[in-house]
């Protein structure tokens, strides 16, 4: 089979592990944190092919010396990081998180706690978990596996992780070591390289339209030029996706094919 | 010869006050000192102060009202990410939350455990954080950096409660798991600290099970020991069980819906009047099950 033909099979849930394994890229000797399986698949497939020095846990306290398939367990372990040590690990910056958002909007203000009036939700979530102290120390990426308007609002409820703008608010102590890589959903990459720092479309998955996207989000996203679909996988990192780091196919279960 | 310190589950829920603020060890669904969770769950202590890495212990004893106020970065179940009684109680805003970022949370505990008013830290800065805990204040480096962050409290407790692998009868702890959790914490920030164990053991077996930096709780630090076995159930206790995915999935199946819940609080709350007869109903649920799959 020619590298064209596996690339034209390449799924949906295949370019999103692609682009949250791009989040990643260039980031050296630091410790992946991915939350959900197409990250996890993404962190993975990134230490595989152009970022071979991340560090990967294992889920619980293990850091894994290889790369056991998403779901699997490590046959060899370098490291140990029980949750004290991430707590503390975070702090020093050398991480870049992958998270969740029930929530998140045009500056990135992301929200995983509750859904209306905090002193008596409508819908009580998760609650903050480690948004607000990841955010202000160490880069910290999102995958949201189901783009809608009611993820992507104008306003979220409770500000976990902390966008551009609330950082700029707080002042430097929050600004000193903010940053959000990138915003992957299963419609696109988003990331905030504009002057005022708004969300903007990066690049559209591969059948997906720009209107698509626009229709989906709940505010005005930035786009900037002719937006570019997101990069093909090769023939190599889709081999890895399907045989080496997902080939149960978790994957699809946050994106169906 | 250092004292026993060994009880049961009931005389340490005796020793507790209503009104206390209680500090719960594990992590989500996992290591919880259950045991001890369900002895106040039998008892009629109330209007508690609970601070947890929140589990099915917070769900438990909110949905009990045993709860006044929670201080808490989340409540989870792990393979089930929403704990429904919980869910359940901020929803009808049954109990007052401060609700930390997990790495505040262990910076508060840190500042507890050493005795300091607070500890600083950056996680929490442009956050709702500040919003929803509107005591939390802010504190300006007295260096040449100037920053301004945020001042964790000291999180002081009267009383821990957590559950390790093997304790001796003087109180010192050890976890054989990969995650010590915040439990030495725990116990080092409260006035009382109550642990519960698989198993009791002499102290000279301790080397035999692990190296020395397993023993994570010091006697010191630990007003009673408790031998309960299967005592974080239906949490995790590394290496000596899993989680009970099973019966937690009962739990939270049971939780949506109030016939179901009356049953399951009837079979395994209410109805038990010790710890013996709650593991011997969880025992017979799961025999029912194996028989119906037959």
């Amino acid at each position: 089979m020619t590298a064209t033909q596996l690339t034209a099979q390449a799924t949906r849930a295949d370019y999103c592990v692609l682009a949250c394994a791009e989040a990643w890229r260039g980031d050296g000797e630091v410790l992946a944190s991915p939350m959900g399986l197409v990250p996890q698949a993404g962190a993975r497939l990134a230490r595989l092919t152009f970022s071979p020095d991340l560090l990967l846990t294992d889920g619980e306290a293990l850091l894994m010396a290889d790369v056991p398939p998403v779901g699997g367990a490590p046959e060899a372990v370098e490291g140990w990081l029980p949750y004290r040590q991430h707590l503390s690990f975070l702090a020093t910056g050398r991480r870049h998180v992958m998270m969740g958002a029930s929530q998140i909007d045009r500056y990135g203000n992301q929200n995983i706690s509750c859904i209306g009036d905090w002193a008596r939700p409508s819908r009580q979530l998760l609650g903050v978990r480690g948004a607000a102290a990841n955010t202000a120390n160490n880069p910290t990426s999102y995958w949201v596996p189901r783009h809608s308007a009611r993820v992507f609002v104008p306003a979220v409820d409770m500000v976990c992780g902390i966008g551009y703008d609330r950082a700029a608010a707080a002042g430097p102590s929050a600004t000193r070591f903010h940053r959000i890589p990138r915003v992957v959903s299963n419609l696109g990459v988003f990331d905030f390289e504009t002057p005022d720092r708004r969300m903007r479309l990066a690049s559209v998955h591969p059948g997906v339209t720009v209107e698509e996207v626009a229709e989906a989000t709940g505010f005005a996203l930035a786009v900037t030029g002719d937006v570019p679909a997101t990069r093909e996988p090769t023939a190599e990192e889709l081999r890895l996706i399907r045989e080496v780091v997902d080939p149960r196919g978790l994957r699809f279960r946050e994106v169906p094919a | 010869m250092a004292a026993d310190k060994t009880m049961t589950p009931d005389q340490v829920v005796s020793r507790l006050r209503s009104g206390m603020t209680l500090g719960i060890g594990g992590w989500g669904s996992r290591r919880k000192p259950m045991a001890l969770v369900r002895a106040i769950l039998r008892s009629d202590l109330g209007d508690l102060t609970v601070v947890s890495y929140g589990g099915p212990d917070v769900g438990l004893l909110a949905e009990a009202g045993k709860v006044r106020k929670l201080v808490a970065a989340f409540v989870t179940m792990d393979s089930i990410p929403l704990e429904p009684l919980y869910r359940r109680a901020r929803e009808r805003a049954a109990i007052e939350l401060t609700e930390l970022d997990e790495a505040m949370f262990m910076w508060g505990l840190t500042a507890g455990a050493q005795r300091l008013p607070f500890l600083p830290t950056r996680g929490g800065l442009g956050s709702d954080v500040l919003r929803v805990n509107p005591r939390l204040r802010t504190v300006r480096s007295p260096y040449e950096d100037g920053e301004e962050l945020v001042a964790v409290p000291g999180l002081r407790m009267d009383a821990a409660l957590v559950h390790l692998n093997r304790a001796d009868r003087a109180g010192n702890g050890q976890y054989l798991g990969p995650d010590p959790y915040f439990d030495d914490l725990f116990c080092d920030a409260a006035d009382e600290a109550y642990l519960s164990c698989e198993r009791l053991v002499d102290s000279a077996e301790f080397a035999k099970a692990g190296p020395p930096q397993t023993l994570l709780v010091k006697r010191a630090s630990v007003t009673g020991v408790v031998e309960a076995p299967n005592g974080a159930h239906f949490t995790s206790c590394a290496p000596d069980y899993d989680r009970d995915e099973a019966f937690q999935r009962h739990y939270a199946e049971s939780a949506g819906d109030p016939e179901a819940w009356a049953a399951f609080r009837a079979r395994f709350l209410t109805g038990p009047r010790s710890e013996e007869e709650y593991q011997r109903a969880v025992d017979d649920w799961h025999k029912e099950r194996k028989e119906e799959a037959k």
